[in-house]
């Protein structure tokens, strides 16, 4: 028997919803607007927690649209940073108490963003799912569905591209590189 | 004029997530609209940085559009976002206010087109733009 042992289940999932919470509760946006994060394996899906403040049209009422924009945002941005960095949370590259204590890689930027409304936001929770269509190394493609009670029954739906961290974790070389680009 | 953007102003009062995100409507008239966000630390994206996180300024902006349609002389009620695109040109400056000017350039009976600048202090280089197409409806 050469071959080394599985991880105990609760070591690998303790290691994933560790480093998961850490790039989560890093964001003071998302905790504002109360978006929580299920997770099966590497795929997330994005829980946004109804509350009165939330609302945009209250003689409907319904969610404000710009929030519906920003889950979106939010849930695509967090699911192409998780699939990338995925392999540095398993290898152990990335120690999720060290990401905790507020050692984060940097975050992709959003360059654009579309969101296609389908259906005004129902006054209670919302989920969305996104597909990473495209993960380059200096540009991703990122798709993401919303919906509220049927899965068929999409809320919104948006597409969007991302520029990845450049150089180094702290982000050092990608400042460099910014400055290098404007014209002095 | 000013008896507009008192209406105007009572009408985002109302709007619970605009107040939430302390929206003040500057200008508005036309087809024109103009919306300030103050900076506040719980709106940040990026806690190295201290940046705003798009999803805010998304927030600024459809806001904003919106306000524009109802402001233009041709429209008979409310509206809403059917399609929203945003470009984010830079990082917002930390501590610095977020301002949008929304301009409706074209309105029909049932879709309005709107365009969007977002930004901070420094006005020459825009922080997003925004372009969307929204709905005209007769009520609100």
């Amino acid at each position: 028997m050469s071959r080394a042992s599985p991880e105990p289940m609760q070591v690998v999932k303790q290691r994933r919803d560790a480093a998961l919470t850490a790039l989560v509760d890093s964001v003071p946006y998302i905790r504002f607007l109360n978006i929580s994060f299920d997770r099966r394996g590497d795929e997330l899906t994005g829980v946004l927690n109804f509350e009165q403040k939330l609302i945009g049209n209250p003689f409907l009422p319904a969610l404000h649209g710009g929030v519906t924009a920003a889950f979106l945002e939010v849930t695509a941005m967090m699911s192409l940073n998780w699939l990338h960095l995925w392999p540095k949370i398993e290898s152990g590259e990335l120690d999720p108490a060290e990401m905790a204590a507020g050692h984060l890689p940097r975050h992709p930027k959003t360059i654009d963003f579309t969101v296609d409304y389908l259906r005004s936001g129902l006054p209670r929770d919302a989920y969305a799912r996104a597909t990473v269509s495209r993960a380059g190394r200096r540009f991703a493609s990122v798709r993401v569905e919303a919906w509220q009670d049927n899965k068929d029954r999409l809320l919104a739906q948006a597409t969007g591209h991302f520029l990845m961290p450049q150089g180094t974790e702290n982000g050092e070389e990608q400042a460099k590189g910014e400055v290098a680009a404007k014209p002095t | 004029m000013g008896e507009k953007l008192d209406l105007a102003r009572q009408m985002m009062q109302m709007i619970p997530h605009a107040q939430e995100l302390g929206l003040k409507l500057t200008e508005i008239g036309d087809g024109v609209a103009e919306i300030t966000m103050p900076y506040d630390t719980k709106l940040i994206g990026d806690p190295k940085t201290g940046v705003i996180h798009g999803g805010a300024v998304s927030t600024l902006m459809d806001t904003c559009c919106g306000a524009a349609v109802m402001s233009h002389p041709l429209a008979p009620g409310g509206t809403a976002t059917i399609d929203l695109r945003i470009e984010y040109m830079r990082s917002a400056t930390p501590g610095q206010a977020i301002t949008t000017k929304a301009t409706c350039h074209h309105i029909s009976r049932n879709v309005a087109f709107v365009r969007a600048v977002a930004m901070d202090d420094d006005t020459e280089q825009p922080v997003a733009t925004a372009t969307g197409a929204f709905s005209v409806e007769a009520g609100f």
